[in-house]
Order: C-alpha cells, then structure tokens, then sequence
C-alpha cells in the first residue's frame, strides 16, 4: 500500500495533479449548490412579492 | 416570441429544457462517478508502470483527457452561442454560458498536470511546448469570454455580444494551434524535445478512454445544472418559473 | 454603387480629418511604441548580440500593445457623439463602412509604426535585409490587429473599464500575427527565407478581411441595440 501511495518516488505529481482535479471538481460542485440556494432564496422572495400583491395585475409578470 | 419558431425543437422551450435537464443531470452525475472509479482502477492497479517512465506517466490518464475536454467544450460553446445568435433560441444561450467555467476549469486542470507531469519528465515544470502553449491560450480566450459575459449587466446583449466573441475565438483556435506548432518547430534548438507519449499498451488505452468518457459525463451533468440556475434567473419573472418555485419553495 | 464610393469615402476623410484635428492621439500610441522598445535595452542590458536576436520579438509585442492602447478610441469617440448611431442606420452596408472606418484606424495607428519601425530596428542592432523583412511583415499584419482589434473595441463599447477588457479579450487573438511577424524576421536572421511567412501572414490578411468586417458590424449592431 506504501509502496503504492509512493508511486515510484513520483508521489507528489501524481497525487499533485488527481488531488487539485479533485479539489477544482469539488469546488465547482460546492459552488453550484451555493448559487442554487442563492437563487431559489431569491426566487423565492420573489413569489412572496407576488403573493402579496395578491393576483393583482403587475407589471411584472 | 422567438420561442414559437423553435416548437418543434422542443427541448429548446425554457420549461421543458429545465424539467429534462433536471432529470438527466442526476444519471450524468452518478455516471461520471462510477467512471471515474473504473477508470483510475485500470489506470493505477491494473495498468503496469511503464518502463521508461515509472509510475509518472500515470498523470496522462487526467492530462489528456481534460486537454481533449477543454478543447471540445469551447467548440461546443461556441457551435450553442451560433445557435443562439442565429436562431435566438435561449437555451442554447444559456447552454454556451454554463459550458465555459467547465471549460476552463478543464485547460486549468490540464495545464497544471501537464506542468505537474513535465517535472519528472523533462525536469521543469514549464515547457514553452506547442501543446501546453496553444492550451494556456485556450484559458485566456476562455477567460475573455467570462469576462466579457460578466462586463455586460444586460443579459441579452451579454449573450449575444460573448457569442460573437466565442465565434471568432472558434475561427482563431486551430490558426493559433498551427501558429504555435510551427513556431515551436522553428524553435526547437532554444526548448527540451518533448518525449512523446509511452508506447500505449491496451489496458493504458482503455483506462485513458475510461476517464475520457468520466470527464465526460462530468462536464454534462456539471453544465446542465449550471444551467437550469442560470435559466431559473434570467427566467425569473416568467410563468413557469413561478410555478416550478411555488414547489419548492 | 456610387453612393456607397462616395459614402465611404467621406466617411474616410471625415476620420482623417477628425485625426488630423487630435493629431496628439496618434503621436501618443507611436510614442508608446517608441518608448517601449527603447525601454528593452534598459532591462535586459546592453549586450548587442542578445538585443538582436530579441528585436523581432520585442518589435512585434510594442506593435500589439501600442495598437491596444489605440482601440479604445476606435468606436468610443463617434459613439458618444451619436455619429455610430447615425452610420449603423444608413442604407449602405455596415461591414464596408466599418472597414473604411477600420481603413482609417490603420492609416492613423498602424501605417505610423511600420514607418518608424526601421529606426528601433537598427537601434537593437537589424541589419538591411531583416528591416526590410520586418517592415513588410508589419505591412501586412497591422491590418491585421487594427482589424482584430475592432472586433474587441465594438463588443467593449460602452463598457466600464473597457480598455483593459478589450485586451483580455483581443491579445489571445493577436498570436498567430505575432508568430509569423516575429518568426518571419527570425528567418532570415537565421539564414532561411522569410517567404512562407509572409505568403502565411498575406493568406491570414485575407482570411481576416473576409470575415472581421462582418463580426465587428454585428457587434456593432448588439452592442447599440
């Protein structure tokens, strides 16, 4: 197992290069759910304006 | 509306774009996953080191296919902008937005293994070599693209505009590739001759495939989820936006 | 047929004049070009020999950055004025009169450094037949970047902080010009023939006027929407 983490001596640019490909395809993942809260809040707000308004005729929609 | 020109492309529809994109993201996702997995397990247990170069060749199996990914995806960005433009069909406006962070999330990712790569190899970290040249101009114009989508605060116009970019980036990317082949040629003496890839056994092949078609699936799932948000947001004020959200929420 | 001869070619006196009129805007971007060059020696030392085999390439990159800093101007001017809006209406084709408009960007900015581009040469050391190599690849390839860089200078138009976006976006495109330009000098400093080089720039010329003219009038048009 060592041996294999090892990879020859040349751990740190195999591991170097799946960690960071690994790490970007995280991020970009954590980043997507954050926005998708971002905007379901906002959306959200949104329907309650509506709501609110209560079927009146706004220009908005 | 534009819209009612595109009926009969019916996944083209805002709604039935999200409703579907919704469905298949998740499939694309867990496919990529287990792609993944079969994928470095062919590619570090059961392919052998290669003979000349160790165990460091095994950077290739995320290296080539990024390399490959980076290059389709801006093509693919730019064939939805031209498809947008053209027939202002909003989804495939959108679909070219969502692509690009992938897209040079994917030269990103191959320049930093290639340097990773090239330390080992050629015993630097950077090579002024054709491929990894014409792949950093490849972020740059991929960068360009975002930045420009992102200067322009109305959305149409910012679409439309960064379409047109994506186009004349398409027309430039393979004159820029031959550009930096033929002056890298030129140059030889001044830089290290790069070694070509190992002799490619099978199971290399196939493990190189295996983690192309992952990265694959990645940039689909990634991408189409990108882009329901970004419909959901440029949509906001429409009809079936608010139905959908009433569900959610 | 006619009105369109002589609508391009008032719009081409109208930009000479116009320039002829804030002649220090172009004297500034040639200055540019100037000062750049001669900063060169300064940071990398005196050594004649290696001056000489870097001059193409310096050379080539002053020329792109100096054409960069005079994009800005390109639409900007005639768009605050109201005159792009009255141009973007009239009858003729956008895409020519964009290109007597870009005609002019070139006569003003990229004639210019081609003219003086002898002086910085021998100045880092070119002999006779590399200028001559040198001025002809800039003769063919500043069209190039004034018509590359039109493209960037429509889609920024109006833009917060467009100067510099418009370099994010151009510079990319600006290599392949700034290959063969460079390498086509680097030819004959080595002793083969600067010949393919240039018949690639001519061919690239042409691709670009063939397609650039159309792209910046459609950016045009989205960018005045």
């Amino acid at each position: 197992m060592i041996e294999f983490l090892a990879m020859g001596g040349h751990a740190p640019y195999v591991w170097g290069s799946y960690g960071v490909a690994l790490l970007a395809m995280v991020v970009e993942m954590v980043l997507l759910r954050q926005r998708r809260k971002a905007v379901n809040r906002r959306l959200a707000r949104l329907a309650r304006l509506n709501g609110e308004e209560g079927g009146a005729t706004s220009p908005d929609v | 509306m534009a819209e009612q020109r595109v009926q009969w492309f019916k996944f083209a529809s805002p709604p039935n774009f999200y409703d579907l994109a919704g469905r298949l993201a998740p499939w694309f996702g867990g496919l990529a996953a287990i792609l993944f997995v079969v994928g470095l397990y062919i590619g570090f247990i059961l392919a052998p080191p290669d003979y000349q170069q160790g165990n460091s060749y095994r950077i290739m199996f995320i290296h080539v296919p990024t390399a490959w990914m980076s290059m389709f995806l801006y093509v693919l960005m730019a064939v939805y902008a031209a498809i947008g433009l053209i027939w202002r069909v909003k989804t495939a406006e959108v679909m070219a937005k969502a692509i690009a962070p992938t897209g040079a999330m994917f030269a990103f990712l191959c320049l930093w293994s290639g340097a990773l790569w090239g330390k080992p190899t050629w015993g630097t970290y950077w090579v002024w070599d054709a491929r990894l040249t014409s792949q950093l101009i490849l972020l740059f114009l991929y960068l360009g693209y975002m930045a420009l989508h992102a200067a322009i605060e109305d959305r149409q116009r910012a679409a439309n505009a960064s379409a047109i970019l994506a186009l004349a980036g398409v027309v430039n990317v393979p004159i820029i590739y031959f550009s930096v082949v033929w002056w890298n040629t030129l140059h030889q003496g001044a830089s290290i001759t790069v070694t070509s890839a190992p002799t490619m056994e099978t199971v290399m092949f196939v493990a190189l495939l295996v983690m192309t078609f992952a990265c694959w699936m990645y940039a689909i799932a990634v991408v189409l989820w990108r882009a329901r948000l970004e419909l959901l947001e440029r949509e906001r004020r429409a009809a079936w936006v608010l139905e959908r959200t009433g569900e959610k929420a | 047929m006619n009105g369109l001869a002589t609508a391009l070619i008032t719009l081409l006196r109208r930009d000479l004049i116009l320039a002829l009129r804030r002649r220090q805007d172009a004297l500034v971007v040639l200055g540019f070009f100037v000062v750049v060059v001669s900063l060169f020696p300064l940071g990398v030392g005196p050594d004649p020999q290696l001056l000489r085999s870097m001059a193409p390439g310096v050379l080539w990159v002053s020329a792109l950055l100096a054409t960069m800093l005079s994009l800005e101007r390109l639409f900007s001017d005639d768009f605050r004025d109201g005159s792009l809006e009255q141009i973007l209406l009239s009858p003729q084709p956008l895409s020519l009169l964009v290109g007597s408009k870009i005609l002019a960007h070139w006569l003003i900015t990229g004639l210019p450094l081609v003219l003086i581009s002898p002086l910085l040469g021998m100045q880092l050391g070119l002999d006779g037949t590399e200028i001559l190599i040198l001025m002809t690849a800039l003769l063919l390839g500043t069209p190039i970047l004034s018509l590359v860089g039109a493209i960037g200078a429509a889609l920024t138009l109006g833009l917060r902080g467009g100067g510099v976006l418009i370099s994010l976006l151009i510079l990319p495109l600006y290599v392949p010009a700034l290959v063969l330009g460079a390498g086509a000098v680097d030819a004959v400093m080595y002793g083969s023939s600067a010949q393919a080089h240039l018949s690639l720039m001519a061919a690239l010329l042409i691709l670009t006027l063939l397609l650039a003219p159309w792209a910046i009038a459609a950016a045009l048009r989205i960018m005045l929407d």
